[in-house]
């Protein structure tokens, strides 16, 4: 290799990238406002009946029907539209922020494996919810799949790092005992859980919406607080060990943040595809972006531009949101790969 | 004279094969040891277990006094691992997002200060990359990387720092400028260990010399250890004369 390899770079002036980082703090600031207002929302639609909150929801709701009225739409003035956008937007921002160092740490897989495992999760919650009245699924796929997270945390440990091999066996296994369950669940009263495969807005409660808001908060503030960290672990596990950084322990507060951000995406995006979210926009911004902190950035932007675009063609067209948005997660990626100077870089994907 | 690093006694295998034996060596602050054997002879092991990245199966490590395994000042040591990390390769991350890992140990969970910043450009500076400090590691050359990866271990303050084969793939100029860099490392008080294997250049720069296969077959300074046969006596041992059999399919 010689010193001026840096093809990308070399062209690119000084102001240019000004311009790029500008624009992408400009795109940062309108997603972090777009999910405040998100989590507003569910806020004040959960304490609607409290004299406190119930002026401003209303008003809240009122802004909405203006929106419909200026946009020529017939979405903001439901508030379940509200709660399926505000998964969504959230789910745009959390899922590639914690994809980011799950595809640079090539753990894609993972995510996909503890999708299944959540679906295990969400099969025990149905049918503990037809046999004793416990009607809460989504907390039953948030335990196991913290569980099955700690689990290949141990099994990595243990075995080869992120080996293939078990985690193909933790992720068919527990898609094995998901359906065992839903088939003997349905014997005793009827089951519908196709919308957790494929992923369908419609399945969206405002209790699912307030979990996720509750999730991507505190997904958001642990990868604040130990950026320095997971980024350090990502890039050079070995030196960060030499430096005595807990790399365990911070492995398993990233695969169990994985789990959190599965479970709650699942509803909209599938236990298919729900995989496809942590990795596609970073896979997206890692062909074009300078340095770390920049895919992190250019992947929320991605997918939250995924989750735009799949959204509106969901909800047009009555399409299946999970399919609609990684469609359009791939269309940015592919423009990407039109973008970027060095051709498809190999993004490991075991 | 107080010791950076001291190794008693070890020994380590993995499985059933030996790799370190009864191995004792101790290296004093301030001291440039290279250390060379033949492939396979357990370098990079020795260096781990020194670094406390590995335990031992018997014998102890002490790093500047502590134990190894509950030696906490991580800022104090620098190490660039063999063929660097593989996420270099594909991973999107500029140089001083690299040299900036080097303070991490410092700033614990809070955002870097002034100072953590100003040692960051100063790190640059002194291995003659800030003119790339915006670039994407993978964007370098194998030198440039290598430059990186010290300016990472002199931004964390490292008084030691542990090298492995760092010059596989970089150019002949950009060695020469590389064990200059280091040579002026140690003359600043910085302990180094080296793994190399090239040892006509090695025994140019280190001050001290450790050549082993399995066991220490020599530690002593450099001029001694020219002077001596244990490189002779390491890539002839019986070890290394059955492995050569294994390869040429003997």
């Amino acid at each position: 290799m010689t010193d001026n390899v840096d093809t990308t770079v070399a062209r690119e002036t000084d102001s240019g990238r000004d311009i790029r980082r500008l624009l992408e703090l400009a795109g940062l600031a309108v997603t972090g406002t777009v999910s405040l207002v998100m989590i507003a929302f569910i806020v004040l639609f959960w304490l609607q009946e409290q004299s406190i909150a119930s002026g401003a929801y209303e008003q809240f709701m009122i802004a909405g029907q203006w929106l419909d009225h200026y946009l020529g739409t017939n979405v903001f003035k439901w508030a379940f539209m509200w709660q399926q956008l505000a998964m969504g937007v959230l789910i745009g921002i959390v899922a590639p922020l914690i994809g980011t160092f799950l595809v640079h740490r090539e753990m894609a897989l993972i995510g996909e494996t503890l999708a299944h495992t959540a679906f295990a999760g969400v099969a025990i919650g149905f049918a503990a919810g037809t046999l004793v009245g416990i009607n809460v699924p989504l907390y039953f796929a948030l335990v196991v799949s913290i569980l099955g997270a700690l689990g290949v945390q141990w099994l990595s440990e243990h075995t080869d790092t992120y080996g293939d091999v078990p985690v193909a066996i933790m992720l068919t296994g527990s898609f094995a005992v998901g359906t065992l369950v839903i088939s003997w669940g349905r014997g005793q009263r009827g089951i519908s859980i196709e919308g957790f495969l494929w992923g369908d807005l419609s399945i969206v409660t405002a209790s699912s919406a307030r979990l996720m808001a509750v999730l991507s908060v505190i997904v958001v503030a642990v990868v604040i607080y130990t950026y320095k960290q997971l980024v350090f672990i990502t890039f050079d596990e070995q030196a960060a060990r030499v430096a005595r950084l807990n790399v365990t322990a911070y492995n398993t507060i990233l695969v169990v943040m994985t789990a959190v951000v599965v479970v709650g995406s699942m509803q909209v995006l599938g236990v298919i595809l729900v995989a496809g979210m942590l990795v596609i926009p970073v896979a997206a911004a890692s062909q074009i972006a300078h340095g770390f902190r920049e895919t992190m950035y250019l992947s929320v932007l991605f997918g939250q531009l995924s989750i735009v675009g799949g959204l509106a063609m969901a909800i047009n067209y009555g399409l299946p949101s999970g399919g609609s948005i990684i469609v359009v997660a791939i269309v940015f990626y592919l423009a990407t790969i039109g973008l970027s100077s060095d051709g498809v870089r190999s993004l490991s994907m075991h | 004279m107080s010791y950076a690093i001291a190794v008693e006694n070890v020994s380590f295998s993995y499985e059933d094969r030996p790799v370190l034996k009864d191995v004792s060596l101790s290296v004093e602050e301030g001291d440039f040891l290279g250390i060379v054997g033949p492939n396979g002879s357990g370098k990079t092991t020795l260096l781990r277990i020194m670094l406390g990245l590995q335990p031992p199966d018997s014998g102890t490590v002490e790093l500047f006094g502590t134990p190894a395994s509950s030696f906490k000042d991580g800022a104090r040591l620098g190490y660039v691992s063999q063929h660097s990390t593989d996420a270099d390769a594909t991973m999107p991350v500029t140089v001083r997002e690299v040299v900036r890992m080097g303070r991490y140990a410092h700033a614990g969970i809070g955002p870097l200060n002034e100072a953590d910043r100003e040692s960051i450009d100063d790190a640059l500076e002194t291995v003659g990359i800030s003119d790339l400090a915006d670039r994407r590691i993978n964007h370098l050359s194998g030198g440039q990387r290598q430059r990186a990866y010290i300016a990472r271990a002199l931004a964390s303050e490292a008084d030691l720092l542990a090298l492995d084969e760092p010059t596989v793939g970089v150019d002949a100029d950009s060695v020469e400028a590389f064990y200059t860099l280091l040579d002026d490392l140690n003359g600043q008080g910085i302990t180094i260990l080296l793994i190399e294997h090239d040892i006509g250049v090695l025994t140019q720069h280190a001050s001290t010399m450790a050549c082993l296969d399995c066991e220490l077959y020599e530690h002593c300074e450099t001029g001694q250890f020219l002077e001596s046969d244990a490189l002779e006596h390491a890539f002839s041992s019986a070890r290394v004369v059955s492995s050569q059999q294994l390869a040429a399919g003997d």
